[in-house]
């Protein structure tokens, strides 16, 4: 995975995958009203692997829910693929989640506790149309999908999604997206919830996914260091705006911004004291 | 699953409620099959009987007799003939007459009676005491005497000649056996002012109560969860309208609308259903409203977005997302609700607003019968403690169960 940055390519002529004009949310109204994001500007292109970069606040995850089509935007407009989204019906929604889909950020709250883990995966196989298979093909791709995230479908047949580790159920999920195939993936930090060593596997299942399926990912994160070690673009966002956006190696080696510098400050290095007096 | 239910079964609150209520149930069950037939049959004239077991006496006098000779016979019999008034009546004798009674116990019949003897005269006239009062002390004693001095009583039957003869007596030492008589009843708690079996009427409107109590119970939960389900996960305008008509019922007092609406029945209308059906109209509101509040913290957690993200429908989120959850709260309102409805029911008879009085008996009629007829104040406990008692018990084990299920689903009030 230490190669994601060497081999950053540039995305500027990729096919436009997701972009959006002044997407904008306001929550409450009159002085109650809080900005989350404010007329935002961004293009993610297929294959690229996007970080969205801010502190808690700062809007990422309220614009990863409008980009999911799960909270409408005030103002904007979201575009996928090149085309004004569309998602005003069921039916519609239904057929744009074919083609983006998320990893959420607590392992332990994504499952329904009270459905078994054939049920999530057979879900996802139902949703690209797999419902008439013969039952041999669908434990076939199950397991399949288990194997491409280092776990075995045998033994987790039957069980449920709470009996198993963070990390493996952080696994788990993106054995989901391996079988749904999306075009976009939206990863709203992933890995803060779970160890160092799942982190590294994760992120590594992450780029896979980008380099084998040709996946778009968008990484939401508040770690700026991370962000720098696997994206090819960074947009930074500070009170739900961007700040800064570039390719990575540019944003963090030549910040301009203010805000982006003192993330920079705030990674805390191994070899050198950690200056506490930006914190 | 099976984990919840060790769990709760490992609740001694809801273990006890539990049990209570089976107890209740199984009685409801067992005692219609030694006891069977009508239970609003009015097998007394008089109101009122108390509990105790009833011996025929005609059948008595026919049956079989054996001598036996106790030597307290004699007491006992004048023991029980003499009433309350008649001790406090002897006392106020010895006193007109001047003499100590300081040291009697009116209720040591011995000592009374010994007194009575040595002292009683016929003939004196004390001061003030009228002559129809004399006359009263002068049958007291001859019956005093009767009791003591006649060995028999005679049966005389008419002859043809319309004359009266003797056809049979009865020795003061002729027993029969209570197996022997024909005709034996036994009624643990008396009758009722219709002279109906009180236990009997009892298990059968438990029974009728708790069937009211879940009718209610199930019509007020499943309307609170179908609003609360909607309100809360749609938002918006759905959310904003059911809140405000949910908001208009529960401003208006329910117990208020429960009469409104009973009454307007009407009596002939009213049968135990109707009623049900009435009280789980009035009291859904508390249930929408806390169902709402829980689906709204459910709506936007991540397992709910998955759902969605994986094109499931919005009937299919709720069934298989979200009610899950909220299923063991929805339980345990539905407890609360049918409690509150058997209170409910007890309250609107009691006001004359229950079911019609001729079909089935309730908890609240059998009160309202026992109120209407006085039954607190002449000292027939029977026809309404034992009811209270029961309504009592229902509530308590439904209310017990509850607190048991709480805790087991809510780690916070774990002992």
């Amino acid at each position: 995975m230490s190669d994601a940055v060497s081999t950053a390519k540039d995305f500027s002529n990729a096919p436009l995958c997701l972009s959006g004009r002044d997407v904008t949310k306001v929550f409450g109204l009159g002085d109650k009203k809080t900005v989350a994001v404010d007329h935002v500007n961004f293009d993610f292109h297929e294959g690229e692997f996007v970080s969205i970069v801010g502190e808690s606040g700062s809007g990422k995850t309220t614009l990863s829910k409008m980009l999911l089509g799960l909270l409408p935007q005030t103002e904007g407009e979201i575009l996928f693929q090149g085309k004004t989204r569309d998602i005003s019906t069921h039916a519609k929604k239904k057929e744009y989640w074919k083609g983006i889909q998320a990893i959420f950020q607590d392992p332990f709250s994504s499952f329904n506790t009270f459905n078994k883990i054939d049920t999530v995966l057979l879900d996802c196989i139902n949703m690209r149309g797999g419902r008439n298979l013969p039952k041999e093909k669908k434990i076939e791709m199950m397991t399949e999908a288990c194997s491409f995230v280092n776990l075995k479908f045998a033994e987790l047949t039957n069980k449920y999604p709470f009996e198993l580790s963070g990390g493996q159920m952080q696994r788990l999920m993106i054995a989901r997206i391996f079988l749904l195939k999306p075009k976009i993936l939206l990863a709203d930090e992933p890995t803060s919830m779970v160890d160092a060593c799942s982190r590294a596997t994760i992120l590594d299942m992450l780029l896979q996914l980008r380099d084998e399926i040709g996946m778009t990912v968008i990484f939401i994160t508040h770690d700026i260091g991370l962000a720098y070690y696997i994206s090819d673009t960074v947009y930074i966002m500070e009170h739900g705006k961007f700040v800064e956006f570039g390719k990575a190696d540019e944003v963090i080696i030549n910040p301009k911004a203010a805000y982006t510098k003192r993330l920079i400050s705030d990674v805390p290095k191994i070899h050198e004291e950690w200056d506490l007096s930006t914190v | 699953m099976k984990n919840t239910l060790r769990q709760v079964f490992h609740s001694p609150k809801f273990v006890i409620g539990f049990c209570i209520f089976v107890a209740i149930l199984l009685t409801m069950l067992i005692y219609p099959l030694f006891n069977p037939g009508n239970p609003l049959e009015m097998i007394g004239v008089g109101t009122f009987a108390p509990p105790g077991t009833y011996v025929s006496l005609y059948d008595a006098i026919g049956t079989n007799t054996e001598t036996l000779r106790l030597s307290d016979a004699d007491d006992n019999r004048i023991a029980k003939a003499l009433s309350n008034e008649d001790r406090v009546a002897m006392v106020e004798w010895f006193t007109a007459m001047g003499i100590d009674v300081s040291e009697l116990d009116i209720n040591d019949t011995d000592a009374l009676l010994d007194l009575w003897n040595e002292n009683y005269d016929e003939s004196a006239k004390p001061a003030g005491m009228t002559l129809a009062k004399r006359k009263y002390y002068k049958r007291l004693n001859n019956s005093l005497v009767s009791l003591r001095a006649a060995d028999e009583r005679i049966i005389a039957e008419k002859n043809d000649e319309g004359e009266l003869e003797k056809v049979d007596s009865i020795n003061k030492t002729d027993y029969v056996n209570i197996k022997d008589v024909a005709n034996v009843k036994t009624l643990p708690l008396g009758t009722d002012n219709f002279g109906r079996d009180v236990l009997k009427e009892l298990v059968s409107a438990c029974g009728t109560s708790i069937k009211i109590g879940l009718i209610a119970g199930a019509v007020a939960t499943l309307i609170g969860l179908v609003l609360g389900l909607l309100a809360g996960y749609l938002g918006g305008f759905a959310d904003d309208l059911i809140m405000f008509v949910t908001n208009i019922f529960t401003v208006i007092p329910s117990f208020i609308l429960l009469i409104l609406i009973s009454n307007s029945i009407g009596q002939e209308q009213r049968g135990a259903t109707v009623v049900a059906l009435v009280i789980g109209l009035t009291s859904w509101t508390w249930t929408t409203r806390s169902v709402r509040s829980q689906v709204i913290s459910l709506r936007n957690r991540d397992h709910v977005n998955l759902s969605k993200l994986s094109g499931h429908s919005l009937v299919r989120i709720v069934l298989t997302d979200i009610l899950p959850y909220i299923a063991s709260y929805v339980v345990m309102a539905f407890i609360l609700q049918v409690s509150s409805g058997i209170l409910s029911e007890a309250q609107l008879s009691l006001l004359g607003l229950g079911p019609k009085t001729t079909e089935v008996p309730t908890l609240g009629l059998m009160m309202n019968w026992a109120m209407l007829y006085s039954a607190h104040t002449n000292g027939s406990w029977w026809a309404y403690f034992p009811v209270i008692l029961v309504i009592t018990l229902i509530s308590f084990s439904l209310n017990l169960m509850n607190t048991g299920l709480d805790q087991v689903f809510n780690p916070t009030l774990r002992d």
